[in-house]
């Protein structure tokens, strides 16, 4: 058996559902249904009729109801997309189709056919109007349970905040539990206070603002301190003035230290960059005792790979540098392997040579590059999940590459530390490298692993290959322009030494970036230049030498 | 130091056969070259054009370059891939003296200073440009940047027993760093364009006929008084210790011989040679900019002695004057394959030449005379 509840709720939407489509209460009292409280549907209906006074009560009592249409009927109405079907004077949203304008019913979201603009009227809105709108829209985003849609309402009501704005504000900010958005709040109130006549409002306001990272802000409370020509500031009472000038000074700490943060960041991925570049040099030449000057060559070749992966797959930019990992790590590691089986093999012991014959391989593999493909540089997508930066605060942005960067050749370096030190090869290669008669004593194939060790340090090459394709230009001299670099890195890790590489580079990187503000990108890089060539004077096995009767090569 | 150091010079280069014939053919050039240019019709077959002469000339400054290399590296081991940061800074000193010498001539006028100050609005000469507008000054400098750069380089490396690749990566860096600054216009060197557009020296204006002449006697004046110099250094006593140090640097030190000292003198002597180089190259060629500072210059350079034979010191000039006659020729027919070339040397030389185009003569003709005494 039903239950009395239950027979009250058919009964309303028999009520609804007939009172709806004929427009009932049009003819009745406008706002008002039985109850004596306006419902949405009331109001909407009755829009049509009313003049612009009219409609701005509505308005008003629209953005009380908490329907969550409301919204929608606002804006339409705000861009003139609320139309009145002449036939009936029912209220639709509509949306140009074709033609004709599509009709969707404000109260369901159905649409309701699809009818010429003639047989529309649209609901009448003036200037006024529209601004009630603005602030009735944005009242109804201070309401939104989403606190990121709260913080944006706060922001698009800051952008031009009028008195009637900063009631809403204030109302808005004894309720408010989200501490951002309060925060906000609290700031846009701050600023808009600096301009009261009242000293004490001013005073608050400046002290409120003492730990705002707000560039807004911070213009604000510099201008207040500035000395015009004629000897007057922009802020004229002194106490306010030393206010602002404290909290200019907390203001001025907090940035400091932001920046520093930034350049600690900016630092480590340009190091990260450098190693980048040298660890698969570490392998060849720190393990090996290999010069190859080809090196950057086939990092070049790894960042033509991933041209060429994303010539292979133009709808899947997004997959394309995950495929062009491995496969710029194999496109390498085969060069690399015909490079020592071809010319290497047949230097060892002579390492001038070696460093001529594979600069020759070098110039040979960039005229390839320029005559296959082109000699100006090639354009390589970076993918979306690449782009984009994250916004930590109001001065403090990092774009995600360089994020990546750093973590990317983090985990390739541990990845080469777990093969040189946990699997097979990596055991002979440091047998080999270590004592090569007695590890060939011992049955391990040394020409095999000299091999596959130059094919590991050079797919290790195209794989930085893939990173470079994403930060720099994508050219025939790509890899020159890393290889004094690289070496450097090598040697001031102390070569041989694979955790050297990896501290020298991110070392390099962010003194590079510390001294860049001071001299500029170029004197910064000249600089740390002489340096290391100063500094392997002091110290030839660099940083980190290897210890015992292996480093006495 | 003995009491004669003529008779000494003519005892070095009496004993070294292939040397003289070297100095024989420099000597025909010296004379037959201008000869031919003043005095044969543009249209007779023994003509040679003002192109070719400087060409040539080019080619010589390139020997000289390719000399002062293989008597540190063929000689001392030293491999300097930095050795083209010594022939620029030579030739940036002498461009100094010519770009003085352009006085109110240039596109702006300014009687003190070069075009591309007034172009960078600077007001007035940087200290280090004064002085340059005096000929003997800027001798001076171009025997002095190079030299004083190799000392304290060299002091600091040789005395902290940097040797091998090691050294050579350094020379790589000092010549990387030296091109980055000069790149930069705050230098006051031109930045990246350089200094072109000289008009005249000591008076006589560069592009005449006469003037070239003179600058190509010079030339090949240079490069044989070079050539002789270096030959006698390597016969001296000093000579047999510093191939000893290439040979057993370790050994040489326990016999009791200061190989750093040794090596210090061979290097600064070795950079000046190259300084000299530079000097006489860019009034010929007319610029000198940055990029002759980048590290594939010098790397070039030591092809060019590994191609010709490396510790023979005539080997260095030959190779210079075959790879560069290749390059000239090939950029000119076939542009694309002057790389591939260029390459391709480096590898066959050091794979299969060993000792260099002058070493394979030499081993073809032992072989042909043991063949024929027996």
């Amino acid at each position: 058996m039903p239950s009395p509840r239950c027979f009250q709720s058919v009964l309303l939407i028999v009520v609804l559902g007939l009172a709806l489509p004929r427009g009932l209460f049009a003819d009745a009292d406008p706002v008002t249904n039985t109850t004596g409280k306006p419902t949405l549907a009331s109001l909407i209906a009755a829009l049509p009729d009313a003049s612009y006074a009219d409609k701005q009560t509505l308005i008003r009592d629209l953005v009380e109801l908490p329907d969550r249409q409301v919204r929608g009927v606002l804006s339409a109405m705000l861009e003139g997309n609320l139309y009145v079907r002449t036939s009936d004077t029912r209220v639709f949203i509509g949306e140009t189709e074709g033609e004709g304008v599509r009709l969707i019913d404000p109260l369901t979201g159905r649409t309701a056919g699809v009818v010429s603009s003639d047989a529309l009227n649209p609901v009448g809105v003036n200037n006024k109007l529209r601004k009630a709108l603005k602030v009735a829209l944005g009242q109804l985003d201070l309401n939104d349970p989403d606190a990121g849609l709260r913080l944006k309402a706060v922001q698009e009501m800051l952008r031009a905040l009028d008195a009637e704005g900063q009631t809403v504000l204030r109302a808005r900010l004894g309720q408010e539990h989200d501490s951002a958005v309060r925060r906000e709040i609290q700031v846009g109130l701050a600023l808009a206070d600096l301009d009261s006549a009242e000293t004490a409002v001013r005073l608050a306001a400046v002290r409120t603002l003492s730990s705002s990272l707000n560039p807004d802000v911070y213009n604000r409370l510099s201008a207040m301190l500035q000395q015009s020509s004629d000897g007057t500031y922009g802020e004229s009472d002194p106490a306010v003035r030393a206010a602002a000038r404290s909290s200019l000074r907390v203001i001025e700490r907090y940035r400091a230290f932001y920046a520093g943060i930034q350049t600690l960041i900016y630092g480590l991925s340009q190091g990260s960059v450098l190693v980048l570049a040298a660890i698969g040099l570490a392998i060849t030449f720190g393990v090996m005792g290999v010069i190859n000057m080809a090196h950057g060559e086939l990092m070049m070749l790894g960042a033509y790979t991933t041209y060429v992966v994303q010539l292979l797959m133009p709808n899947h930019i997004g997959a394309s540098i995950i495929v062009a990992i491995p496969a710029a790590f194999l496109v390498s590691g085969l060069f690399g392997i015909a490079i020592e089986r071809g010319i290497v093999r047949h230097l060892y012991g002579r390492p001038l040579e070696t460093l001529l014959a594979t600069f020759g391989v070098s110039l040979i593999l960039q005229q390839a590059v320029r005559d296959i493909f082109s000699p100006n540089n090639r354009p390589v997508i970076t993918p979306e999940w690449l782009a984009g930066s994250l916004q930590i605060n109001d001065v403090l942005a990092i774009t995600y590459n360089r994020l990546y960067i750093i973590f990317f050749t983090f985990a390739l370096f541990l990845a080469l530390l777990a093969v040189l030190k946990r699997t097979r090869l990596g055991l002979d290669v440091r047998a080999v490298s270590q004592n090569r008669e007695m590890a060939k004593a011992m049955g391990i194939r040394t020409a095999w692993v000299d091999a596959l060790t130059f094919g590991l340090g050079s797919g290790i090459a195209g794989i930085a290959g893939v990173a470079l394709s994403q930060l720099t230009n994508v050219g025939p001299n790509l890899g020159q322009s890393y290889i004094v670099d690289s070496f450097m890195v090598v040697v001031f890790g102390g070569v041989g030494n694979l955790w050297g590489t990896e501290v020298s580079g991110n070392a390099l990187g962010i003194v590079n970036k510390l001294l860049e503000p001071y001299a500029g990108a170029v004197l910064a890089k000249i600089f740390v230049l002489v340096f290391l060539i100063l500094f392997i004077q002091r110290k030839p096995r660099g940083l980190f030498p290897q210890k015992g009767r292996s480093a006495d090569a | 130091m003995r009491e004669n150091l003529f008779t000494d010079l003519a005892a070095a280069v009496r004993a070294d056969r292939s040397g003289q014939w070297l100095l024989y053919g420099l000597a025909a050039i010296l004379v037959l070259v201008p000869l031919s240019n003043a005095l044969t019709a543009e249209a007779s077959a023994l003509h040679i054009t003002n192109y070719t002469m400087t060409l040539l000339a080019k080619y010589m400054t390139y020997a000289m370059l390719a000399l002062a290399v293989d008597l540190i590296w063929g000689y001392c081991g030293i491999l300097s891939l930095g050795h083209g940061a010594f022939f620029a800074l030579g030739g940036y000193a002498m461009g100094m003296y010519l770009m003085r010498q352009i006085g109110t001539r240039g596109v702006y006028g300014d009687p003190l200073l070069p075009d591309f100050m007034v172009f960078l609005n600077w007001k007035e000469l940087p200290w280090f440009w004064h002085g340059f507008d005096s000929f003997p000054y800027a001798l001076l400098m171009v025997v002095l940047v190079p030299g004083v750069l190799a000392l304290a380089f060299g002091f600091l490396a040789f005395r902290s027993r940097v040797s091998g690749v090691y050294l050579s990566i350094m020379t790589q860096a000092l010549t990387y760093a030296l091109m980055l600054a000069f790149f930069r216009n705050d230098m006051g060197f031109g930045g990246n364009n350089g200094f072109t557009d000289f008009k005249d020296l000591l008076g006589f204006n560069l592009q005449a006929t006469g003037t070239r002449a003179a600058l190509f006697g010079c030339t090949a004046l240079a490069l044989g008084a070079s050539y002789v110099l270096c030959r006698y250094v390597v016969s001296t006593r000093a000579g047999r210790v510093i191939e000893a140090i290439r040979d057993a640097e370790s050994r040489a030190r326990f016999l009791g011989y200061r190989v750093e000292s040794y090596k210090l003198w061979v290097f600064v002597l070795s950079a000046v040679l190259a300084g000299i180089a530079g000097a006489l190259y860019v009034p010929q060629v007319g610029i000198i900019n940055p990029g002759e500072f980048s590290p594939v210059n010098s790397i070039e350079i030591v092809i060019w002695v590994a191609i010709g034979g490396r510790g023979t010191l005539y080997g260095a000039v030959v190779g210079a004057f075959i790879v560069n006659f290749a390059k000239t020729y090939l950029t000119g027919a076939f542009p694309s394959v002057w790389l591939y070339g260029l390459g391709g040397l480096f590898i066959v030389v050091t794979l299969f030449l060993q000792h260099g185009v002058v070493g394979a003569i030499g081993q073809w003709r032992s072989t042909r005379l043991r063949g024929a005494a027996r």
